[in-house]
Parts: structure tokens; sequence; C-alpha cells
């Protein structure tokens, strides 16, 4: 694989005044609950090693205090790791100079945030063009790819009202734009979305995927919402008290977890919708097709279009195909098996 | 017999304290005693004060001691503080003195437009400017145009050089903690001490008849809200959008001149408001060592019990007060209008 546009690697943040001094008792496996006690300090982030590949979106969940916030500042250094590094495009953000950081805060990496953090003072199209006039670009250069990519994000009309004068949904669009004004190739979005209501987020997400179908940035996303980070993302890392509890593509996580902790998290989810073809496919082997498929499927169809397309009949069974190449077969009644999460078919693993 | 001779004694101090050979009465009281050839009665257990531990002991001080220190100490420290303090200040006397002839010597046809216009710049207001233009000319009815002018020259200068001052004084506050845990006592000082009690080491150190000396005496009064409540202002700006500032990669300076500045300027110009109300309010006390204005009346007032010729002057000084405080709350609400819904 190529190198990775981001990698963390031996990460780890420790909050209190002697961070360095407590780190080795992190390091030989003291746990948060132990640290605080016995030390008083706050274990932030716990051996993080995540690469993240370019032009893909990979999403960071976890539950509040899990540490994804704190994750994606040292990225960009808002905020300083105790120990590790933190290696973009090839280079070692820690070794960076001020100006260095500014530079690469600048033109690497641009960030979209919970709270929106708009220039209250400032309309719309001085908000979006702020990336670029901080850089020093002259006034008319700001203001044209301002209005380009605030009409990208649908926003064309509202370049002169005021942040206050805007819906929330409104406001991270300006957000959106402003991130993508900076043209950087790195985008980190931190729980963009989860201020806003159910569905201006569907509607945020759609846009946020429509955008990097045609930008392919490397996307860092923060959620706490494992619908949506199903369905954002290309790589998904599950945090849990600062660690790592899983990483991998979404579709294998939610087949295969491999911690309670995950287990109980994705047993709530609408399988149907996130669950693809390809995930429960049978693989092709030596090119032999059921003579009795019922029609041909994409490996991208969600499980849910495949219950409707049989009417819910079990005996039935599927060529699928990939572009115009046959990759496997899939059969209905491995499909109704893959709807029921693992745990729960154990009878009594899950009694609540 | 001194009631705290025991206490010497037993500490075995006799010797270092010497013999009270002084005889010199201490107070009325003990004058009176003496005459009366009887010792000076006071409570049973008197309070160990320095004159009372005086008795006692020769080598304590009394307690006049301590204020003729205080006096002898700062006419000692006078000259030095005088040639450090007269050149520095000496443009003070200058501007004071070329802004009282400016206000004065612009014809009030001039001068009284003028001052419509500012307001209606600032403000941008109908009553406010309807209400200043009526306010110059009942002054103006009463013959105190040349005494209010005079007043607002002061008026101007201090506030000018408060903000010019105050607003960088807060900001390297709002920067640095340990210049604001610094700082904050001093101006809890300026706030509390009473007037008059600055206005006599000024009196020592500069003449009377310079107009920096009340310039000083004003300033030092009403710098205090400027400086405060900038560094408030920029304490109280959003934290969520300075680290989106931080995110984008502003240098120190934008992140003040761009995101700081302008999102602590509402606050900012309470802090103006404020210096130019205290200042319009120290210009009378300010009469006392010399400065013109509506407050030489008011004091003649007091002075002479001219009533009249008092409360006159002192409804001027509501008047400016007033002109002052609502045109730049005008100013302000005008400055504020970006930040919320409209």
């Amino acid at each position: 694989m190529t190198q990775p546009m981001v990698r963390l690697s031996g990460l780890y943040k420790i909050f209190g005044a002697r961070d360095k001094d407590v780190l080795h008792h992190v390091q030989d496996g003291m746990g948060k609950e132990e640290l605080l006690a016995q030390h008083g300090h706050v274990l932030g982030l716990n051996n993080i090693n995540i690469d993240m590949q370019a032009g893909e979106i990979t999403v960071v969940m976890g539950l509040s205090g899990s540490g994804k916030s704190t994750l994606i500042r040292h990225l960009n250094r808002l905020i300083e790791p105790t120990a590790g590094e933190i290696i973009v495009q090839g280079e070692d953000v820690m070794q960076l100079s001020e100006d260095g950081l500014r530079h690469a805060r600048q033109e690497k990496m641009s960030m979209v945030f919970q709270k929106f953090a708009l220039l209250p003072h400032k309309t719309v199209l001085k908000n979006a063009g702020m990336p670029l006039s901080v850089r020093g670009e002259d006034e008319t250069t700001c203001d044209r790819e301002a209005a380009k990519w605030l009409e990208r994000v649908g926003l064309s009309g509202f370049e002169n009202h005021y942040p206050a004068q805007l819906s929330g949904g409104m406001q991270q669009r300006v957000g959106i734009a402003r991130a993508l004004t900076a043209n950087t190739p790195i985008m980190l979005m931190d729980e963009a979305f989860s201020a806003l209501d159910p569905l201006i987020r569907t509607d945020m997400q759609d846009l946020l995927l429509e955008l990097q179908k045609e930008l392919h940035k490397t996307i860092i996303f923060i959620t706490h919402d494992l619908d949506e980070a199903l369905k954002l993302a290309d790589h998904l890392v599950i945090l849990k008290d600062g660690f790592v509890v899983q990483q991998g593509e979404p579709q294998h996580i939610l087949l295969n977890p491999n911690d309670p902790y995950i287990e109980d998290f994705v047993s709530d989810i609408n399988r149907a919708r996130v669950l693809r073809v390809r995930s429960i496919m049978t693989p092709l082997v030596g090119g032999k097709v059921p003579k009795d498929a019922h029609g041909e499927v994409d490996v991208n169809d969600t499980l849910e279009s495949m219950i409707a397309r049989s009417g819910g009949d079990t005996s039935h069974a599927y060529v699928v195909k990939d572009g115009e190449k046959t990759v496997g077969s899939l059969d209905m009644t491995e499909l109704v098996r893959a709807l029921v999460p693992r745990v729960a078919s154990e009878a009594g693993a899950r009694q609540s | 017999m001194a009631f705290y001779d025991k206490l010497f004694s037993a500490l075995g101090l006799s010797e270092w304290c010497g013999t009270s050979d002084d005889k010199a009465p201490l107070s009325l009281a003990d004058l009176a005693a003496q005459a009366g050839g009887e010792e000076a009665s006071g409570p049973f257990i008197p309070i160990p004060s320095f004159d009372n531990l005086h008795e006692s002991c020769n080598r304590i001080w009394q307690s006049r001691d301590v204020t003729n220190g205080i006096e002898e100490g700062f006419l000692a420290a006078k000259p030095v503080l005088k040639t450090v303090l007269d050149p520095i200040t000496q443009p003070l006397s200058w501007i004071l003195d070329g802004a009282l002839w400016l206000f004065e010597a612009t014809p009030w046809f001039i001068m009284v437009p003028l001052l419509v216009a500012i307001s209606w710049y600032a403000s941008r207001s109908r009553p406010v400017t309807i209400f200043v233009a009526a306010s110059i000319m009942m002054l103006a009815l009463v013959d105190h145009y040349d005494v209010a002018m005079q007043t607002l020259s002061i008026v101007f200068v201090c506030t000018t050089i408060s903000v010019l001052f105050g607003v960088p004084i807060g900001i390297a506050m709002s920067k640095s903690d340990r210049l604001q845990k610094g700082v904050v006592p001093l101006l809890d000082l300026l706030q509390t001490l009473p007037t008059f009690v600055y206005l006599i080491p000024l009196i020592f150190l500069f003449s009377v008849t310079e107009s920096k000396l009340y310039g000083i005496a004003i300033i030092l009064y009403a710098i205090v809200p400027v400086i405060r409540l900038t560094d408030l202002g920029i304490r109280l700006v959003d934290r969520d959008v300075i680290e989106a500032a931080n995110a984008f990669g502003m240098n120190d300076r934008q992140k003040l001149m761009r995101v700081q500045l302008p999102l602590a300027l509402p606050n900012i110009m309470a802090g103006i408001n404020q210096t130019i109300m205290m200042s319009l309010a120290m210009v009378v006390i300010a009469s006392l060592v010399s400065a013109p204005g509506l407050g030489v009346n008011v004091l003649r007032g007091i002075r002479n019990l001219e009533l009249g010729v008092g409360i006159v002057a002192g409804i001027g000084i509501v008047l400016l007060a007033v002109i002052l405080d609502r045109v730049s709350k005008a100013a302000l609400t005008r400055v504020d209008k970006t930040q919320v819904k409209h």
C-alpha cells in the first residue's frame, strides 16, 4: 500500500502537570481510573496507531469522553501530545517550528467545528474567504473563491448575511465552505453534524458524500453516532477510554465485532440498511454460477433493497455482479441470517 | 509609671529602651494631667499603640513620626521624581492647553454644528442628535457656553489619552495572567483611593498652575474602566472561535486584529463610556487645582455660598454628562448590532 496521508503511531496524551512523568505507568498498562486515582492525571489517548489513507473518509467513533475530539486536535497540534508521532504527508508534525506549524494549518489541514465557530462580526462571504485572507491573498481572490464554494454548498444569495441570521444547518454549510475554500488536501471534521437536527444532519451527510465523490479529500470525521459513522466511513476507528478498540472496514466491523463493547454498539443498528451484498455474498469459486438464479444484483446493493426485490422469499438466489464481472452468488437464507447480530443469536448473551 | 513598663522589663529590653527622660506631653490629656499633677488616666489596659508603647520605651516611634516619615521620604524623593516625571508629562500640559485654546478659539457657529455633526455620525440617531443641539443651545442661553467648552476639551483630551494607554494595557493584561494579577490591585487602588488623596502628592510634585496636574489626576481616575473592560472583553471572546482562528493558522497579530478586538469591541466601548463619565466627574474636583470649566463655578457656589451659580453650573455638568453618555451609548449599540439578529 502507498504511504498513508496521515499516520499516527504510538500516540499518548495525558492531561495533567506531570504528564511525561506518569507516561511510563500508562505504557506499563495502567488504566484510566487507576491513573486518576493514584496520580491525579487524566488519560486522554492511549497508544493510538492509525493510518489514514489519501482520498478516504476515516471516521473516528466513540462515546463522549472516549478521547475522539482530543485525537483530532492532535493532527494540527491544537493539543500537544505527551508522546508519539504524527506524520502528515511524510512530514513529522511534531518537528515543525511555530511558523511551519502555522503554514501546515493554512495549507494542509482545514477544520470544521461542532459549534461552527464562525466570526460573528463578518458576513458569510468573508467568513468563507477567511482561510485565504489569513494566507495574505488579495480580497478579490478571497471573495471569488468564497463565492464559488458557497454556491457549491447551496448558499448562494446569502453572501452578505451575518452568521447569526442563518439557521444551524446553514451556518455549518458556511463552516464547510470555509474549509473547502482553504483548498487543503486534508479536512478535519469534529462532530461537524452533531449539533444539527436529524433531517438536516442527513442532508449534510449526503452533501459531504457528494462533495467527496468529486474532490477526493482525505477526511477525518469525528462522531458519536454509529449510523453516521457507517454511512460515511471508508475506514472506521472505534475509540473507548482513549484506546482503539477496533478499526477497519465498517462492514467488516459490523459482521465481526471483536469486543463486547462494539457488539453492544452494533446490536442496535438497522443492519439491512447498512450491510451490502458484497459483505455477505458467497464468492465465486471456479466460475460456477447458481443455475436457478432469480436475477443479477450489484455488489453494492444494500440488503434492504434485496429484501424488497425478493419480496421476502428466502428461497431465492441471485448472481452478484461488480460492473460487468460476475463475482459471487447470494442466497437469501444467508441474507436473513446476516440480519441477526451474532450476540443476539447466542441466546441470553444480552438479556436487557 | 506607664502601663507597658513591666512588659519591656519582662522581655529584658529595659536597657535597650533607655530611660524615659522625655517629659514632653504627647496629648492634651497628658498636658492636663501634668498641669494637675496626676497621671493621664485612660482605660485600664491602654491599646498598644505607638504612643502608648513610647511612654514605656523611648526607642519606640511615636505615631507622628510615621506621618512625618512619609512626608520627609516623599520630599526626599521629590527632586528625583520631578526630574523624571516633569519632562515625560510635559506634553500633557501642551495638549491640554492646546485643546483648551482650540475649543475656545473656534467660533460657536462652527463649533456647535461640528458637535452636532459628530453626534450624528457617532450615534446615527435623530433624537440623540436633536437632544445634543438643544442642550448646547440651552447652555449657551445662560452664558455657560464657554465654560462648558472648557470642560468638554478637558474631557476630550483625558478620555483620548486614557483610551490610547488603557486599551493596550488591557490587551497586555488579557494575554498574561501574571500581569493581570499585578495590575488588578493597582486598578482597585486607583478606583477606591479618595481622589483628594492622590491630589496631595501631585500638588507637591507639580506646580498648581500647570494643567498637567489636573490632567494626570483625571486620567489616573478615568483610565481604570477602559483597562478593565478591554481585559475582560478579550478574555470573554468565545473559545471556539479562537480555536478556529488557530486551526486556520492565524498568527497572534491576525488573531488580535481580526478576532479578539472586534469581538471585544462592545465591552471596550462600554469601558470608554465609563471612562468619559468618570473624567467628567473628576473635572469638578480638578477645579480645586486650577482646572477651568464648569467645575470652577460649582466651586464658587460652595465657597461663596452662591446657590444659583452652583446649581446652574451643576445642571450644566449633568447636561454634558447626559450628552456624552447618550452619544457614546448609541455608538455602542450601533457597533454591537452586527452580533445580534437583525
